[in-house]
């Protein structure tokens, strides 16, 4: 088995249980392959670490940093699931939820969303902050693929898909402060005008609800949906990341 | 005719001499854009695709990197570009009102194009000129210094009749150095090529050990030893070393690297020079804030005359295999990029954001390349302790922060300017030497600094103790501490590279929680939620920059809780929504102004 490491090579405590690594590996992605739960966002295993979400956030003697940049050392002692970084990581989606426009109730990501499912993961009942209700497009120019800004928390998933796995760079970052705003490469601006088809990498990645198959939003009823029947950190102990 | 609007179209011949001067690469994009701008005004769409395809970029990329600096535009601006810089020291000045008044000559509301595309007029970030504002940038090229009612009319009448900022009144542009106590760096220069001389006469080893035994630490705010840094980034395998000077000064109230590279260029390029030695680099970059663009002309011909003079290029001094240039890299208005992993990202052409820690840039900088960074007052202080060694450099100051600091002293003060004093020196000897009167508080080192209250005020400037990067900023009694620290909240929000969550919306989050105690609508409950902001930005955020955002919010609710206290409405919870603000519209409509008109419950 390839995928796991080996049992009698090093490793560091993650919540007062060791969790073994390879060497090089990051916190996030030897923990996730152990099947304990780190919360984040912009985080996939199949792509580079970004790091920009800050929801894995976890502190190792007393300093605290990103989970999916922190490389693993043998003895680290690794704290994450405590109340104080819980609570960071409760104001962590707060803030991500007032800054864009969230509505699960009418959202056909809703149950299929890693922010809607870490919210309830946190225990975040409300926004807590004044909304932004910022002024976003919806491009709705591609045949096959919705576009929806409203729903961006800027994870660059893909942007990176695009590039590194599609070859078509179709996605890109612009702005800067508040303002930061995904980008879509073609001449127009619009998603039609691109190379982008359905079965790219980046037409699935998205972690919300931004980028969503046309005529596909309700095949699925509520309530059968991915995180209706097992929670994120319950899917995460199953090794489903 | 304004010639920014005829159409949208470049002339080709312009962008090939551009790319003929920086080369047909992606590390040129911000230079190119910027230059274009500087000759057309604004950066048009198919301006931007015809320079990614000329560099092989995306357009998207393009757009990325040029959305990202607030010196570009991607939309028309006015043929004059009037910003005027937003420190609190220049609002302390009277900018605010001079702002207003130009607005209303020109007849042109802030931060909008009036329709004539004649003139816009904005705020920026603080230009560096604090002991002499208020200050203006006309341009992203021209400073204006020491404005008044006068000046703006003066101005007023001039952007009206079309007159070309070079035929504007030489003394406008006057930018003085005030050096008011000057100590090693500041003192009398060293002949160009005596530190290097001496460096090369100890040989790279010994000159390395002599910035080792110096103790000599970084100016830059971080104090990381530099002597360690360049012993890094000469053991990193690789070929080709870079050499990087950042004097992207950024922080607002500091002004000293402007002074040092106004009168102490040759010492901060014999430093950088002397590091080539010591790390085995071939190329030199200096980093220059876009605020300073007008120091570039007299920087480039100091290049010039050490190039002439054998003091840079190849074989310098005559030593054989000893090869180093430098080349300028003008910034286009971004804060963050004085972080220095943003601003090798900035050398590389792209958008500023910090990178991920490690690997730090003594292995992997500019290009992948060992690199090393060092503020502008690094660079001057090695020449020194080349010709005078590192045990007479580790006896002045304290032993934990060896030597000499510059700081740029603003605010109520009688004497403003830069003032230079060893290590270890009481924050009240400062004030009693700038002639500062019922001092309230000090920020020092910048909004990122910390704030002293007059108790503190025995303290001293020390790594140990009052670390700084050199910003001295003096309040008197008369002052509003929350309006100061309002102030930097706007300032952090604007500068955001808004990479991270709790960077990108906490700044903005903090500046509406401001912005509501400052209208009168606050609590006791937003001052607990700015805590908590705070204590979030602290932990959570992706780089440092972002981390101390909060830092004048929370010395300022600490040590001056009755400042934000006289602006709460209520000391318990006050909403945000203001029902007759709101009411407004239909009271107008209905002419319903008796008082509690909304209660009524007409049958």
């Amino acid at each position: 088995v390839t995928d796991t490491a080996d049992t009698t090579g090093p490793s560091f405590s993650l919540d007062g249980e060791d969790v073994a690594f390879n060497p090089g590996e990051t916190v996030l992605r030897a923990a996730t392959r152990a099947g304990r739960y780190i919360p984040h966002l912009c985080w996939h295993p199949d792509f580079a670490a970004h790091g920009s979400c800050r929801l894995c956030i976890v502190k190792v003697n007393g300093r605290a940093g990103a989970a999916c940049t922190l490389r693993a050392a043998p003895g680290l002692d690794v704290q994450s699931n405590t109340e104080e970084l819980n609570a960071h990581r409760k104001t962590l989606l707060q803030m991500l939820f007032v800054e864009g426009n969230h509505f699960c109730p009418s959202c056909e990501k809703s149950g299929n969303c890693l922010l809607q499912a870490t919210a309830y993961e946190m225990g975040m009942e409300g926004p807590h902050f004044e909304e932004f209700y910022p002024d976003r497009p919806v491009d709705a120019s591609h045949p096959d693929i919705l576009l929806d800004l409203n729903r961006c928390i800027l994870c660059e998933l893909c942007v990176k898909a695009s590039h590194d796995i599609d070859g078509k760079n179709v996605f890109e970052i612009g702005g800067h402060g508040i303002g930061t705003h995904l980008l879509v490469n073609s001449d127009s601006g619009r998603l039609a005008d691109t190379a982008m088809t359905l079965t790219d990498r980046a037409a699935s990645i998205c972690p919300v609800g931004v980028i969503l198959p046309k005529r596909r939003g309700f095949l699925i009823p509520i309530g059968e949906r991915r995180f209706d029947t097992a929670s994120v950190s319950e899917q995460a102990n199953r090794g489903q990341s | 005719v304004n010639p920014n609007f005829q159409g949208t179209s470049v002339a080709e011949t312009d962008l090939l001499q551009l790319l003929a001067r920086h080369g047909a690469e992606p590390q040129a994009l911000v230079q190119i854009l910027r230059e274009l701008q500087e000759l057309h005004g604004w950066l048009p769409r198919d301006v931007l695709k015809r320079v990614a395809d000329a560099l092989g970029l995306t357009l998207a990329q393009v757009e990325g990197a040029a959305g990202f600096y607030r010196f570009l535009h991607m939309a028309p601006v006015g043929t004059y570009r009037v910003l005027f810089s937003d420190n609190v020291t220049d609002r302390m000045l009277g900018s605010v009102a001079l702002m207003d008044d130009l607005c209303r000559r020109l007849g042109v509301a802030p931060g909008r194009l009036g329709e004539d595309g004649l003139v816009s007029v904005d705020r920026t970030s603080c230009t560096g000129l604090c002991d002499q504002g208020p200050a203006l940038l006309v341009n992203h090229h021209h400073v204006v210094t020491r404005l008044d009612a006068t000046r703006v009319a003066q101005l007023a009448g001039l952007i009206r009749a079309h007159v070309p900022v070079s035929q504007w009144p030489a003394e406008w542009f006057e930018v003085r150095d005030n050096i008011r106590r000057a100590d090693v760096l500041m003192g009398e220069p060293s002949a160009p090529g005596a530190a290097l001389a001496a460096a090369l006469a100890r040989g790279a080893d010994e000159m390395l050990a002599e910035i080792k035994r110096s103790n000599l630490r970084g100016r830059g705010g971080a104090g990381f030893a530099t002597g360690l840094k360049w012993e890094l980034c000469r053991r990193s395998p690789g070929v080709g070393r870079v050499v990087v000077c950042n004097a992207d000064e950024g922080e607002p109230g500091t002004f000293k690297d402007r002074v040092l590279l106004s009168r102490r260029a040759d010492a901060v390029f014999e430093g950088m020079t002397l590091a080539a030695h010591i790390v085995g680099a071939r190329r030199g970059l200096l980093y220059l804030r876009g605020e300073y663009r007008y120091l570039l002309e007299p920087l480039l011909a100091v290049l010039q005359r050490r190039r002439d003079t054998r003091l840079l290029g190849p074989s310098i001094l005559g030593r054989e295999g000893f090869d180093f240039d430098i080349a300028i890299h003008v910034g286009a208005g971004a804060y963050v990029c004085g972080e220095e992993s943003s601003l090798i990202e900035s050398l590389e052409g792209k958008r500023g954001t910090p990178r991920i820690r490690p690997p730090f840039p003594a292995e992997h900088g500019y290009r992948g390349l060992p690199t090393i960074v060092n503020n502008v007052e690094t660079f001057c202080a090695v020449g020194h302790i080349a010709l005078q060694g590192g045990a007479w450099w580790a006896g002045i100051g304290t032993p934990q922060s060896s030597g000499t600091k510059v700081h740029s002293v603003s605010g109520d003060c009688e004497r403003p300017g830069v003032y230079e004093y060893p290590f270890g020196t009481r924050i009240g000897r400062i004030l009693e030497d700038c002639g500062a009167r019922d001092t309230q508080a000090v920020q020092v080192g910048g909004p990122s600094g910390v704030c002293l209250s007059a108790f503190e005020f025995g303290r001293r400037i020390a790594f140990e103790d009052v670390p700084t990067a050199g910003a001295f900023m003096v309040f008197d009694r008369s002052r509003d501490m929350f309006e100061v620290a309002r102030g930097f909240a706007h300032f952090f929000a604007h500068e955001s590279c808004g990479f991270c969550t709790p960077c990108r919306v906490g700044t903005a989050l903090v500046v509406k929680r401001m912005d509501k105690l400052a209208a009168g609508h606050g609590s006791r409950h937003d001052i607990d939620v700015l805590f908590e902001l705070d204590k979030l930005m602290h932990t959570a955020t992706h780089c440092g920059l972002g981390a101390t955002a909060c830092n004048p919010l929370r010395d300022t609710i600490l040590k001056f809780r009755p400042a934000y206290e006289r602006h709460l409405k209520s000391l318990y919870f006050e909403p945000g929504f203001d029902l007759d603000a709101e009411l407004s519209v239909a009271r107008r409509m209905t002419g319903r102004h008796d008082a509690g008109a909304y209660l009524e419950n007409p049958p």
